[in-house]
């Protein structure tokens, strides 16, 4: 079984495409398939990546034009014949070759108010939470998100305007609006209420369809948009 | 490039014309049996105010709406922004109201009398 | 090109039907209008362009028209119905529901109009 090679394609960020050939496992992910390049074929390519179990983050790539998170994907859900072609993620200003700088993508997060607004001190006795009422049910949906950027890189509404926030951004607000112990509602309401906010959402549902962790956040943004809908009814404007 | 107030507007302007489509489309559907006349069509809503209220809101909404659709297309897809965007929404709005209302006009009071 | 037929699936092709049917309408509506206010201007030239539409080609046209409108106002529909109530799980179903009703409705004006 593992004598036969795969044809592995990687973009670069000095132009243009190199071709690998690479011995094939029964057993192998995306990013073995990388790691072996960069080890015994290419030590100049440079990728990221950190924890090799889905809980980082780090390894995301477009892989055959579909962004994936490259540790958890094994090689034959996405080979085409015995060809794969694996580029840097898709929205993000590209580094070198398969590393891009997320800093758009986290400085978003922090646009979107995707931090905690806290009123209490250390003083005060910890709140109980309610984990069964709705709303935690509403937030619990979406804090599993590990910033790997997949649905940012998926997102067409991102590649076309970029102010727009993004989909991990925009759900992490919609987790805290849901979220007992955060006092920020005007802020998040506000500063997803921008041109860059969640009204920019054309619901076409790429980072729903592709979150690895099947997480959903075209329906937390639908809940932005009716939460602050119903601000412009109370404003009376 | 949408903001809360065109987002509204498109949302609102949407659900108005839902029901009007759905009446042009039973119009149309009734209307083409047998082939279409300038009479037939100025039969019925010459002098009408109802056709002029359903066709006035329709061009009303349309021009609101077309307008924000076109706007964020421009945006997103020829990448076009800030004043030329607001002035190419503007325009497109603005025109679409005046060649729309100028139509309704002309079926509602003008023509073959 | 790949990349994009790779990134596809049902609600974005959806999305991609709703822009480009609205585009579309936006488009057509200058000339829509502007054939109506011959009623103000000139009468009789608004009979020779509906006379026009007693002809196969144009016919078929305006089968895509109404399409058109009918595929814009049912996917329209199927956002807002994502975005406003709280049922959100049968997005697919809903997506194919408002494309075959627009086939329905325009398949219907077509027979009508034949």
């Amino acid at each position: 079984m593992s004598m036969s090679t795969l044809a592995v394609t990687i973009e670069r960020s000095a132009g243009g495409q190199t071709t690998f050939k690479v011995p094939a496992h029964d057993n192998q992910t995306v990013l073995d398939v990388v790691s072996w390049v960069q080890q015994n074929a290419d030590p100049t390519l440079s990728y990221r990546f950190a924890c090799r179990v889905g809980m980082c983050g780090s390894c995301a790539m477009m892989v055959n034009g579909v962004p994936r998170w490259t540790c958890r994907t094994h090689i034959s859900k996405v080979l085409e014949g015995n060809a794969v072609t694996i580029g840097p993620l898709r929205n993000l200003p590209i580094i070198k070759d398969l590393a891009v700088d997320m800093d758009p993508f986290f400085d978003k997060w922090v646009a979107a108010e995707g931090v905690h607004h806290g009123a209490l001190t250390r003083n005060d006795p910890i709140a109980d939470i309610d984990e069964s009422s709705a709303a935690r049910v509403t937030a619990n949906a979406g804090i599993e998100c590990i910033n790997c950027s997949v649905c940012y890189a998926a997102c067409d509404t991102v590649t076309g305007n970029d102010a727009y926030l993004g989909p991990a951004a925009l759900q992490r607000a919609w987790t805290l609006l849901n979220d007992a112990k955060d006092e920020g509602r005007v802020a998040i309401l506000d500063a997803v209420s921008g041109v860059g906010g969640c009204h920019n959402c054309h619901s076409m549902g790429s980072c729903t369809h592709l979150c690895p962790n099947d997480l959903d956040p075209m329906t937390a943004i639908a809940g932005l948009k009716r939460e602050t809908a119903k601000t412009v009814w109370k404003r009376g404007r | 490039m949408l903001t809360l107030r065109l987002y509204m507007l498109q949302r609102i302007t949407a659900l108005l014309m839902a029901p009007l489509v759905l009446g042009h489309l039973a119009v149309m559907i009734y209307a083409v049996q047998g082939g279409l006349s300038a009479a037939e069509i100025l039969g019925r809503t010459q002098g009408s105010v109802l056709w002029f209220v359903f066709y006035g809101l329709f061009v009303v909404a349309v021009a609101v709406h077309g307008a924000i659709g076109v706007r964020a297309i421009l945006a997103e897809w020829g990448g076009v922004r800030g004043r030329v965007l607001e002035g190419a929404m503007w325009l497109i709005g603005l025109g679409l109201f005046a060649l729309g209302a100028r139509a309704v006009w002309a079926v509602t009071f003008g023509g073959l009398t | 090109m790949k990349a994009v037929i790779n990134r596809a699936h049902p609600l974005w092709l959806a999305h991609v039907l709703h822009r480009l049917s609205g585009l579309a309408l936006a488009l057509f509506l200058p000339l829509h209008f502007w054939v109506l206010s011959l009623a103000l201007t000139d009468p009789a030239r608004l009979d020779g362009f509906l006379a026009l539409t007693d002809q196969t080609v144009v016919k078929l046209a305006e089968y895509g028209l109404v399409f058109l409108l009918a595929v814009h106002m049912f996917g329209g529909l199927r956002v807002m119905a994502m975005e406003f109530l709280p049922w959100t799980a049968p997005q697919k179903t809903l997506a194919a529901m408002a494309s075959a009703l627009s086939f329905l409705i325009a398949t219907l004006f077509f027979l009508q109009a034949l």
